[in-house]
């Protein structure tokens, strides 16, 4: 009679026991924080085409500190979501040759994070140009 | 040996399937010096304090790709990680995780033999020559193109480090997937349209969710999260263009 | 001829095309759409207005809004950005409950691509209501 048997191990908690791991599931986990704040965009965007007095139900709903402090906290989420987005791009997109020298992977995360500064700084700047 | 030897606790998960229902914990008081790799410690308890232990072993300077073990939880090759590092604490060693332990360290490796037959791993001819037409020639950046991905030695290591290989073994994986892009992309190579069909598929590169661990713990830099995903990139320009493309694209 | 006798036993497993590129083209477009623009929409919108700090108080009165979202430019970005935000969120949220050991299959894929779904044609709908 045959007497293998192999043991097949559970992956019960598997993203707990390594901080590899406990860091991807945060990184992950930043996308409850986009689905709400889509949401609340979503949210503002059917108030908006119900008319002014609603669109401005929506604005005062904001003001409360409920809101703030959540906002707080989607702040702090998204910014992880963009630096772990481009951290992560190097082993992510196909190798950038320059002068005959691939792209290192710090270049990559740098030229992204730059470039995500960038685009920040141009849409406030937009906002408050239009604004103004 | 000396009076100020030092001893290290090595805690070993066994498993002898006649006897065992379940793998279980043994610990090893293992007297080691400071040039002593783990690989010499689980050496070290066969030779004087069990012989029933099991694991595979060979080159003994991380070539042959055969001693790859959970070090203290993180998927490691024994005979490059050394007891020093760990001492005076005790170092825990386990069977490669996400494969089926056959019997102490040693894995059940079948289900990646059978991936690694499955990519071709060999050049498929673009064009077949004749002895007489000499060798297939190729410029350094061509050679640049796949080089890192040969360097792949099966040690499986990225296997242990993907939990998406744990949770779906019929995910083809990182180093199985990082051979395959090594032919796709040699010059030389004219078997792409056949491999491509395996990335395609839903046992392909889109169970992987670049987790990225599977690159860390590459003893040969590799870097197969890499190879995975420039092949999602590939296979999903395939899928929107397909149509488009005369004759149809990879299947 | 070792070639093609290996090439003729890969042919015999029938394999299925994954649908996945779909998803994941989404996901990726909408992550870095959130990326390089998320956490600044999210001090203005979230932070910067309802505070009434560094932008103008007015930034988000009905007229300016009225006026953004009858642009088509300003049609397109909020569509971009809410839709895409959400088929972001739902893929990640997706294999995340794989993940943890939900493995809901198509329960969880209806879930969470139907809820991007229904947001979509909802912010497509108020955005065609609001007029052009």
């Amino acid at each position: 009679m045959n007497k293998r048997r192999p043991y097949v191990r559970s992956m019960d908690g598997w993203w707990r026991k390594n901080p590899f791991f406990v860091e991807y599931m945060i990184h992950e986990g930043t996308a409850l924080f986009v689905a709400a704040y889509a949401g609340i965009l979503l949210n503002g965007l059917v108030h908006l085409s119900q008319g002014e007095a609603a669109w401005n139900v929506w604005l005062l709903g904001l003001k409360s500190s409920w809101y703030i402090g959540f906002h707080v906290l989607t702040l702090i989420a998204l910014g992880y979501h963009t630096y772990t987005w481009f951290k992560i791009m190097p082993r992510t997109m196909p190798p950038v040759v320059v002068g005959g020298q691939r792209l290192s992977a710090w270049a990559i995360t740098g030229s992204g994070l730059a470039v995500a500064a960038a685009a920040m700084a141009a849409l406030l700047g937009l906002v408050w140009g239009m604004a103004r | 040996m000396s009076d100020n030897q030092k001893v290290i606790e090595i805690e070993v998960l066994r498993y002898h399937p006649e006897k065992d229902k379940e793998p279980h914990k043994q610990v090893f008081e293992v007297p080691f010096t400071d040039d002593m790799s783990v690989l010499q410690g689980v050496q070290y308890i066969k030779d004087y304090l069990d012989g029933s232990l099991s694991f595979r072993w060979s080159c003994r300077m991380a070539i042959c790709g055969s001693c790859g073990m959970m070090i203290n939880g993180e998927p490691s090759l024994s005979c490059q990680t050394f007891l020093r590092d760990y001492y005076p604490a005790r170092v825990r060693v386990e069977a490669l995780s996400h494969f089926p332990i056959e019997r102490d360290l040693v894995i059940n490796m079948e289900g990646f033999m059978e991936k690694l037959e499955s990519i071709q791993p060999y050049i498929i001819p673009k064009e077949p020559r004749t002895l007489q037409e000499g060798e297939y020639l190729q410029t350094p950046e061509q050679l640049n193109e796949y080089e890192q991905f040969s360097s792949c030695i099966n040690c499986l290591l990225c296997y242990a480090a993907c939990p998406q290989f744990g949770l779906n073994s019929s995910f083809i994986g990182p180093a199985a997937t990082a051979l395959l892009h090594r032919y796709n992309v040699d010059s030389r190579d004219g078997g792409k349209a056949e491999r491509m069909e395996l990335i395609n598929s839903e046992e392909g590169v889109f169970n992987c969710t670049a987790v990225g661990y599977c690159s860390e713990v590459c003893p040969k830099h590799v870097d197969p999260a890499n190879a995975v995903n420039q092949n999602k990139t590939i296979s999903a320009a395939d899928y929107f263009l397909r149509f488009l493309t005369p004759k149809g694209g990879a299947k | 001829m070792n070639a093609t006798n290996a090439t003729n036993a890969m042919k015999t497993t029938t394999r299925k095309r994954s649908n996945a590129p779909i998803f994941w083209a989404l996901f990726g477009a909408g992550g870095m759409l959130s990326a390089l623009f998320g956490p600044m929409l999210v001090f203005i919108t979230g932070i910067a207005v309802p505070l009434g700090v560094v932008l103008p108080k007015d930034t988000m009165s009905y007229p300016h809004m009225l006026a953004f979202a009858q642009n088509l430019i300003g049609k397109g970005f909020i569509f971009a950005i809410i839709a895409l935000f959400l088929w972001h969120a739902a893929h990640r949220i997706f294999h995340s409950l794989h993940d943890i050991g939900i493995h809901a299959g198509t329960g969880a894929k209806l879930l969470c691509y139907g809820l991007a779904m229904v947001g979509t044609v909802i912010a497509a709908y108020a955005l065609l209501a609001i007029g052009f």
